[in-house]
């Protein structure tokens, strides 16, 4: 393989990010020794099995996903604002739209939800850790190096660009040469295995580490999400795993799954890639919906509407979330028998939807409504959501489908459900959470301008292209002729997009300036909170709860500050505490499926059996672990609960 | 056209604005100290200004947004919203219900929205209230799933009589006339098999008579999509699809594919003529006196990828290949020779509509 | 109460890994959904009838169900307490194990010798990836008795290594079941229709 096909060259932007990279190196690795901080970075992040501290590194790698995504989101609506455009040629534009999907939401808002999953849900039900801290890691590192690798193929051999939905044949050898899309194959398959991960881990965890008291009809909304989209991803995941092995052997061993020629079948890879892709949607927007119940909830100040309904709807939503995936496809001649079924059960995901909505509403209904910032995330989800959901009943009508699908319609569709939904619910959950994650809060002033410019441009970027869709704009198009009258919507969407990204680094100036003068989170509560994780300190100590607390009824910790005035613990309950023990084998054995997927992308099988060989080697030094944690005194625990509490 | 959209949202604007201001007693432009927050001096309401002016410009876009939905007027009326074939007004009379059902949601929704927020906002005035301790009801969870589930009803009952009515030609005692379509490495070709022509990027079809395209590909997925005269449909090596379009009238019609199927797919546009039946056969016989004819060779060079503009034939492909079929063809649409294939590949090749 | 389901940590593993089971479930439907779609399409390659030999078929399901069956018989031995019983039978197991995929390989080559690989044809690439798939599997599951034998012998009967022996037994009998589907749905299927 020659220098000039490894490294992507010809291109100024990519030689300009080439420096950009190395320098970043240079800068981490100068900071690092210059403060002297590299066994602070290896004992307290690197080989962390700490779910809090898990989280943060996921939320971390989300934010400087987003960024990606939406620098390439700003480099297509660039190229798009006026016919004929040669900002960007076609082969770029289709690199950039491919990596753009495959960021946001494999990369963005996956580690988002996990993320806050991670940090909240253990604190929710009462519990130290989850099930699996060790898992637990693993997961993180490699979603991380997943990620990395996926990431580097902009200037190492060069992005996969058959989009994020990669149909075959055009994803095949033949008309996607080069490694791109074996980098789509490898490094998600390798985000995949950590994700599956999690799913078992949290189910475990919220099955059978609850707090004593805590029956599942008590458990708050959001852990509740959180159960239910544990099991979408056990059952969704196994699906992409093969999937993208069957992928991975077409491209790399000329296997003849979705080839065109001697009994390939190309549709059967639109069929297993949906059949995970629309749980997967699922994934990103239960969660979502529980973080609203949290946010909506503690700032109306009133417990939440129709606890049993919500809970209904979730498994409602989840269930028929296996059976819609044709949907995606309805133009792909299925016939009118299979298409006019799954557009019923396409139409019928609604129902639970609105359920949810007007519990929603009717939380808000004679409560006492504080418009914080992560309030008005919430807020703003419920008209936006519903503009998105009811374009969906619209886009579930077969027949009319025949005219939406693919066009600009769509689009405007998934991405108000995904921004309303998703999106606004990790701004929401960041802004939530925030204090409990680094013990200070993020300015209230600066989070409210991110809101508005955000949400603006959100809606003045997506609504005019249901317009364009209609008007017969197709996706993935690197540009259109001048007579088809498309120019005006385009300019205007394209200013909304400009909005969002200025509310973006509005976000990113926020987190800098609350962490130099934000103030600080002394109670540990400092939204009158009415879920366990508020009774522990912010940040909590690593154990979380000194003592396990002992629940009584839905919003658990309300019902402490109002029967007992709060989570008092007596010293004479404490007890040792057990914690698990740091490993950095989590990471290392990442490392080692980054080279050996490396290996894999670039069909350098040796490399491949290397980092494979050390995987193994992991996988046995795990099975010979002897370490099982270690325990925390009584006198420590009692000095670190009273340094948590000196300044409250 | 961007005047008229800013004219009706300004009118919009002031309707609203009245409206409100006198049925909320809700005044949006007065500075109101207002005490948000509970004992919690770091969310400070000192942030006038920006924030402060920038709520009331959302308040009133946000109430004016149900309304916008309205303005389908100052977008243009063309393609999906100007059917010009039967195929495009049944869906297009399909799309029209499902919007009435959709902003009777969104008008419902979006006014309990906006009461609740406004009458239930945190104020001074109802600093000493404590919301209730509603667990719910039982008869509003059933109103509002019954509801929708009538709505679906009123969605599904049409949605599935349209979906097996496009599968049959829209006018039933007009004969149709059937036309292969090859989508390629980015052009689209277009065969008459009775005919007996071909033409590249272009089309010509009698108006007012029911077409039957039957639609395959070499390579990569693409979509047949005129929006004026209908939905699409996937073409896709290996395998044949049908989709029935008619034009009411003469006329020139755009069309593209509408699946992205590499680097120059966003130039696949093509063109649909419907003529008179008198001008349609005129037509045809036009090209079969002066059109070239078309051999394996030159059509392998058309099937290169790239872009190739519009050609005309006198005789089709159809005669030594037909994609449709799998295992025909190698991957760059040469044709497989007899001995490259089993004989059972040819019951592979199947016809969809199964 | 067994000696594996005695320590918090113990049962949450195996609980664990009840449901790592159900996600293989997912994974090997999958695999079956593709394999059925897909095992018609012969190109110009050989048909499942044309390939496949009744002898090898029923060698390795006589191999494997026998092997769960003594995978049994060593979770007996664990309960009455038996070390030396317990290893004996992991031990055939194990051996069972390697057999049926010592017969499988063969199997495998014999195929690629008669010109049928996975990059023949449809049906083969999926019969390979599945029925391969199923064979990795089984390797790994004796790769991972011999450690857990090794632990054994090292540090006896603890909760820790009882409830590793009865994972490992759970993932046995599932590879079995598993394999009761191919010798049905891949073996039976393509040799009588």
């Amino acid at each position: 393989m020659k220098w000039s096909e490894f490294f992507v060259t010809g291109e100024p932007l990519i030689y300009a990010a080439d420096v950009a990279i190395v320098l970043t190196i240079i800068g981490i690795v100068f900071v690092l020794t210059y403060f002297k901080k590299w066994k602070w970075l290896w004992n307290e992040w690197l080989t962390t099995v700490d779910h809090k501290k898990i989280g943060v590194m996921y939320i971390i790698c989300a934010v400087l996903m987003l960024f990606r995504g939406g620098v390439d989101a700003l480099l297509m609506r660039a190229q798009l604002t006026a016919p004929n455009m040669k900002f960007l040629d076609a082969q770029h534009y289709n690199e950039i739209f491919t990596t753009h999907g495959t960021i946001m939401i494999l990369f963005m808002a996956m580690p988002f939800i996990i993320g806050l999953m991670n940090i909240v849900v253990p604190l929710q039900i009462g519990a130290r850790d989850v099930a699996f801290p060790y898992l637990n890691a693993l997961s993180f590192w490699l979603f991380f190096f997943g990620a990395m690798l996926f990431n580097i193929s902009f200037v190492i051999g060069g992005s996969p660009d058959a989009g994020w939905t990669a149909y075959f044949p055009l994803a095949g050898n033949e008309f996607s040469h080069g490694v791109g899309n074996n980098y789509y194959a490898v490094a998600l398959q390798i985000s995949g295995i950590g994700t599956l991960m999690t799913g078992i881990n949290f189910l475990v965890t919220i099955l059978k580490m609850r707090a004593p008291g805590m029956t599942l009809m008590r458990m708050p909304m959001f852990t509740w999400t959180i159960l239910i989209t544990c099991v979408l991803i056990i059952f969704a995941f196994p699906v992409l795993t093969v999937a993208l092995a069957l992928m991975t052997f077409d491209r790399l061993f000329d296997t003849q799954f979705f080839t065109m020629a001697n009994g390939g079948m190309s549709m059967l890879w639109a069929n297993l890639f949906w059949i995970w892709g629309h749980p997967e949607v699922y994934i990103v927007i239960l969660p979502a919906f529980g973080i609203f119940s949290e946010v909506v909830s503690t700032f109306a100040q009133k417990r939440l509407f129709g606890y049993k309904a919500m809970v209904g709807s979730i498994v409602g939503i989840a269930f028929l979330s296996f059976i819609v995936w044709v949907h995606h496809f309805f133009t792909m001649g299925a016939g009118p028998a299979v298409n006019s079924a799954f557009s019923i059960t396409t139409m019928a995901i609604a129902i639970p939807t609105g359920v949810k909505i007007f519990n929603w509403l009717f939380t808000l209904r004679k409560g006492k409504i504080r418009f914080t910032t992560a309030m008005l995330w919430s807020l703003a989800f419920i008209p936006n959501f519903v503009i998105g959901g009811v374009t969906g009943v619209m886009l579930a009508m077969a027949a009319a489908d025949y005219q939406y699908h693919n066009s600009y319609f769509l689009i405007a569709h998934f991405h108000y459900v995904l921004i309303a939904g998703t999106v606004f619910a990790c701004f929401a959950g960041l802004h939530y959470w925030y204090p409990k994650m680094f013990g200070h809060i993020l300015n209230e002033r600066l989070g409210k301008w991110t809101f508005w410019l955000f949400m603006i441009g959100f809606n003045i970027c997506f609504f005019p292209m249901y317009f364009l869709g209609l008007m017969g704009m197709t996706r993935r198009m690197y540009t259109y002729s001048a007579g088809l009258g498309w120019t005006p919507l385009n300019v205007v969407a394209t200013v909304g997009a400009v909005l969002m990204g200025i509310g973006f680094i509005v976000l990113c100036y926020n987190i800098y300036y609350s962490a130099r003068y934000g103030e600080r989170d002394m109670t540990g509560d400092p939204w009158n909170g009415r879920t366990l994780e508020w009774a522990t300190a912010s940040p909590p100590v690593h154990y979380n709860f000194p003592v396990t607390p002992v629940v009584e009824d839905v919003d658990a910790y309300w019902v402490m500050k109002k029967k007992y005035g709060g989570f008092h613990v007596k010293e004479e309950d404490l007890k040792p505490i057990h914690m698990p023990s740091n490993s950095g084998r989590p990471f290392w054995m990442s490392v080692a499926f980054f080279v050996a997927g490396f290996g894999l992308v670039f069909k350098w099988f040796a490399l491949a059996i290397v980092g494979a060989l050390f995987i193994v080697i992991g996988l046995i030094l795990r099975s010979f672990e002897d370490d099982d944690g270690y325990h925390i005194p009584v006198d420590e625990i009692k000095r670190m609960e009273r340094a948590a509490r000196k300044g409250a | 056209m961007i005047e008229q959209f800013v004219t009706n949202v300004l009118l919009i604007y002031e309707l609203l604005r009245v409206l409100v201001s006198n049925i909320f007693n809700f005044d949006m432009v007065e500075n109101k100290q207002r005490n948000i927050g509970w004992k919690t001096p770091w969310i400070s309401g000192t942030d006038k200004g920006g924030y402060r002016a920038m709520k009331q410009a959302i308040w009133r876009v946000m109430l004016a947004l149900p309304f916008l939905l309205l303005l389908g007027g100052c977008v243009e009326r063309t393609a999906v919203l100007n059917p010009q074939g039967p195929v495009a007004r049944m869906q297009y009379d399909l799309i029209m219900w499902s919007v009435g059902f959709m902003l009777f949601i969104i008008v419902v929704v979006f006014t309990l929205f906006a009461v609740f927020l406004i009458r239930y906002r945190e104020k001074p005035e109802n600093a000493g209230y404590e919301p209730p301790d509603e667990e719910g009801n039982t008869l509003l969870e059933v109103v509002w799933t019954a509801i929708p589930i009538l709505i679906v009803a009123a969605l599904a009952v049409p949605t599935v009589k349209a979906t097996f009515a496009l599968e049959k030609p829209p006018t039933e005692n007009v004969k149709p006339i059937t036309i292969h379509v090859t989508a390629a490495n980015w052009k689209w070709i277009f065969s008459y098999p009775e005919e007996n022509i071909e033409t590249v990027n272009y089309v010509h079809i009698p108006a007012g008579v029911p077409v039957k395209f039957k639609l395959t590909s070499v390579g990569p997925m693409n979509s047949f999509w005129v929006p004026e005269l209908g939905g699409q449909k996937y073409a896709m090596d290996g395998m044949e699809t049908e989709l029935i379009l008619q034009a009411d009238k003469p006329g020139s019609y755009m069309g593209r594919s509408a699946n992205f199927s590499g680097e120059k797919f966003a130039h696949m546009e093509f063109e649909v003529v419907a003529q008179t039946g008198t001008d349609f056969r005129k037509w045809i016989n036009e090209v079969k006196q002066t059109a070239p004819k078309l051999d394996e060779e030159k059509y392998t060079q058309i099937l290169k990828p790239g872009l190739v503009g519009r050609m005309t034939f006198s005789n089709t492909h159809l005669q030594w290949i037909d994609h449709a079929k799998q295992n025909s063809h190698h991957g760059d649409g040469k044709p497989m020779k007899n001995d490259d294939q089993h004989d059972e590949t040819m019951t592979n090749g199947h016809h969809h509509g199964e | 109460m067994p000696l594996e389901y005695r320590t918090q940590e113990s049962r949450l593993n195996i609980l664990g890994f009840w449901i790592f089971l159900g996600a293989e479930v997912a994974l090997f439907a999958t695999l079956f959904a593709t394999y059925l779609v897909l095992f018609q399409r012969t190109g110009s390659g050989p048909t499942a009838a044309e390939l496949f030999e009744v002898k090898d078929v029923l060698i390795e399901t006589l191999l494997l169900l026998t092997s769960s069956f003594t995978c049994g018989l060593a979770i007996f031995e664990m309960r009455r307490g038996r070390m030396s019983g317990l290893i004996a039978w992991l031990l055939v197991t194990l051996l069972l194990g390697v057999g049926f995929i010592t017969v499988e390989i063969r199997e495998f080559i014999h195929y690629v010798h008669e010109g049928a690989t996975m990059q023949t044809s449809a049906f083969l690439s999926s019969f390979f990836v599945l029925v391969g798939t199923h064979g990795a599997h089984v390797s790994v599951g004796i790769g991972w008795m011999i450690l857990i034998i090794i632990q054994l012998l090292q540090r006896g009967f603890t909760p820790k290594t009882a409830r590793k022996v009865f994972i490992v037994s759970l993932y046995w009998h599932f590879l079995d079941v598993v394999w009761i589907f191919i010798f049905t749905l891949v073996y039976l299927l393509g040799m009588v229709i």
